[in-house]
């Protein structure tokens, strides 16, 4: 059997600031399949885009990768030669970023760009990577490609330019597409354009999709799993059914039901107390205790994962269980 | 629909309008970009037009009301809300503000119309004084307007932080030592100082966390219900607008295409748009679902469509809605709709 896309195992990144050390990413574990959309779930500096940085090899100093390996198709990731992971970045992972601006250039024409994009990974002349730019835009759904091609990024609306960022992405089918909150500053209406190509390209090209978002109900149709972060961990994971519909930890319970649409109109919003903690000064033991409704004594010691099913972990001394109501 | 209206819902239902809005426009001259700047110095024929911004609204919002304001990015909301806030001139239509024309109010009446209503901002960061302590930022503006006295602030702010959820202790810091909920609880505590009875809520909720958002909805409706306020509710989040709105209006372009009260426009929803926006609006409960998007871009209002502004995307448009601008009609009791295809043929 041919490994998985990806696998990350106790993936530790951390940045060794002035001010103390942030564990940004700590002990941070999952696996995407071919085809699979791996939906990456937390709040604000839960660790979310540090670990999408970590694994396309994008993290800087004064952070860097304490601990853990990225199996990318069996082949260890961590401590792999630049020249080699930029062969692999661009070509077979991709990585779209919130802000589509990361990915373009302003002052260069879209088609120049592409043209680049296309010619940096494989020696195709310029007419035929042309005609690749051209396909990749109309997969995403830009109208008039031809005429397109030959604008600045700043010609565009948001959600335009976030689809050629996508388009980008796209040029070389690659095996494993890292996206980090793409929708978020988009209008519905756009954001299901986005969706659509994102089910439409997993399916078609057998890419992993991992989706790094804040927002529960944008993975509830997209993923396949649900991995859901919280202080720089993984505290639940498992299919997006089982998560969403009988959650193990306090908090993934906590996060569902301040959904507006699982409460009833017009009441109180069931509501998670305090704040996040600050990644410079987090709690002993279990990150999450200050705001439990469940915590105790022994939870003053970090709680291992625990799998309670194959693929179905929680990071909590008493997990819950219970089914939500419909 | 539930017969039973709660007691502050059923005499909304009776209130007289404290706003009320008449063929309220906005057009702002377009801001050529450098592209567009230099052809015109080389001589091309560019068009300096102006942005309809709002376009001809009509909106009456009764006493106790929680009204929720919805569309797509550009399409006017922010530039409605403050109008209605007083601090945006219209181009053209008027401001009833408790029945009397904003315009035409003079200086003492025309500052309380604007301490009665108060804004809330989606970025609490950039409309808090980061030099000032919070307690200059909640205790100055009613010292100001002499609310309360230089011996009374003291507790006066106490008591404005303890009502927005905030520990009175910590009032000698300044904003950037607080979280985004705390600083959106301390853009509360200000606005709430000066006493308004009517809140225009831009995008209040967008930049705070899922669990953060819920802590900050629930004190909205805490505050609504222990100070008899009124809200103008501003949010691209149809969750979250379904959640607390009592009636909803839909804005396409600088348009109200759809408003109806909050049930009914999510239950049976009539403009076209109004039905793609829905459809698209992710779901918690959704399991592998097929997304689809409204096909086509938001326009440029610089060059908005003619006749009904959602023609090119629409799947219904025929000949007259290139042609003509539909008008809002009631297509049940307190539910208009501007649609061409509503009218009888
Ligand atoms: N001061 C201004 N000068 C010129 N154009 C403006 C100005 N303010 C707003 N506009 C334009 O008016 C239109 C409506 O803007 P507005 O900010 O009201 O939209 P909105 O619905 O609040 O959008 P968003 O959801 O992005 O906040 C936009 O096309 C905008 O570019
Ligand atoms: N360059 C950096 N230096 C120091 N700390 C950082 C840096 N980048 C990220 N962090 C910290 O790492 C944590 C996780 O950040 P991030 O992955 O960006 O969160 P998310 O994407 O989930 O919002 C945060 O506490 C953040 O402040
Ligand atoms: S380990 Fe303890 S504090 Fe942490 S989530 Fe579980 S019960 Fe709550
Ligand atoms: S007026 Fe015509 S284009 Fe506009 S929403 Fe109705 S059917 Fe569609
Ligand atoms: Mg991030
Ligand atoms: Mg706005």
């Amino acid at each position: 059997m041919s490994p998985p896309t990806l696998e990350v195992r106790n993936l530790r990144t951390h940045f060794f600031t002035r001010a103390g050390v942030v564990k940004a990413v700590d002990d941070v574990s999952f696996t995407v399949a071919r085809g699979k959309v791996l939906g990456l779930v937390g709040e604000s500096g839960s660790g979310k885009t540090v670990t999408g940085f970590s694994i396309l090899g994008l993290v800087d100093a004064p952070g860097r990768i304490a601990g853990g390996r990225i199996l990318f198709q069996g082949q260890d990731l961590v401590g792999l030669p630049d020249a080699a992971m930029r062969r692999l970045r661009g070509n077979r992972i991709a990585m779209i970023f919130q802000d589509p601006m990361m990915t373009l250039n302003p002052v260069l024409r879209i088609d120049t760009q592409m043209i680049e994009t296309v010619q940096a990974h494989q020696k195709v002349s310029r007419e035929e990577a042309r005609q690749r730019a051209r396909d990749a835009l109309g997969q995403v759904g830009i109208p008039s490609p031809d005429e397109r091609l030959r604008a600045y990024p700043h010609q565009f609306s948001g959600g335009m330019r976030q689809r050629v960022a996508i388009a980008i992405a796209l040029l070389h089918k690659p095996d494993l597409i890292v996206a980090d909150e793409p929708t978020t500053a988009l209008d519905v209406t756009i954001q299901g354009q986005i969706l659509a190509e994102a089910q439409k390209l997993c399916a078609q090209s057998g890419t992993a999709l991992i989706w790094i978002t804040h927002d529960l109900s944008v993975v509830a149709g997209l993923a396949d799993d649900i991995a859901v972060m919280y202080a720089g961990k993984v505290v639940e994971q498992g299919p997006v059914e089982q998560v969403l519909d009988a959650p193990l930890h306090p908090y993934t319970l906590g996060l569902i039901g301040s959904v507006p649409s699982r409460n009833r109109r017009g009441e109180p919003l069931r509501q998670i107390p305090g704040m996040t903690p600050s990644m410079l000064n987090l709690p002993a033991g279990c990150a999450f205790r200050a705001r439990c409704p469940r915590a105790e004594a022994r939870c003053a010691e970090p709680p291992p994962m625990a799998e309670h099913a194959p693929g179905r972990l929680a990071r909590c001394i008493h997990p819950h269980g219970e089914a939500l109501a419909a | 629909m539930s017969d039973l209206m709660d007691p502050p819902r059923a005499a909304a239902q009776a209130a007289a309008p404290i706003i009320e809005l008449r063929g309220l426009s906005k057009r702002f001259a377009s801001r050529l970009d450098i592209a567009a700047r230099l052809a015109k110095r080389l001589g091309a024929r560019v068009r300096e037009d102006a942005v309809h911004a709002v376009d001809g609204v009509d909106l009456s919002i009764r006493k106790g009301e929680v009204v929720g304001l919805v569309g797509e990015s550009g399409c006017g909301k922010s530039t409605l809300g403050r109008m209605v806030a007083g601090i945006l001139p219209p181009s053209e239509g008027t401001v009833l503000w408790r029945g009397q024309d904003l315009r035409g109010l003079s200086g003492a009446a025309s500052r309380e119309a604007k301490l009665r209503t108060q804004m809330i901002f989606q970025d609490p960061y950039a409309s808090l004084n980061p030099r000032l302590k919070v307690q200059e930022i909640v205790g100055e503006a009613p010292l100001v307007h002499g609310l309360v006295t230089r011996a009374g602030v003291d507790s006066y702010v106490d008591d404005q932080l303890r009502r927005a959820g905030l520990d009175p202790t910590l009032k000698k810091r300044y904003p950037h030592q607080f979280s985004g909920g705390q600083r959106q609880r301390i853009g509360i505590a200000r606005a709430l100082a000066v006493q308004p009875d009517f809140l225009v809520c831009d995008e209040a909720v967008a930049a705070l966390d899922v669990s953060i958002q819920a802590q900050i909805l629930n004190l909205f409706m805490k505050l609504r219900m222990e100070l008899d306020l009124t809200y103008l509710f501003i949010s691209h989040d149809l969750g979250v607008v379904e959640h607390l709105s009592d009636r909803v209006v839909i804005m396409y372009l600088g348009r109200a295409v759809e408003e109806a009260p909050a049930e009914e426009v999510f239950r049976h929803p009539n403009h076209p748009y109004t039905r793609a926006l829905l459809a698209e609006v992710p779901r918690i409960e959704a399991r592998k679902r097929a997304f689809a998007g409204v096909k086509g871009e938001i326009p440029s209002p610089l060059a908005p469509p003619s006749g009904c502004h959602f023609h090119p995307r629409c799947p219904l448009a025929f000949d007259r809605c290139r042609a003509e601008r539909p008008a809002l009609r009631e297509v049940a009791p307190g539910h208009r709709s501007a649609c061409h295809l509503n009218e009888a043929t």
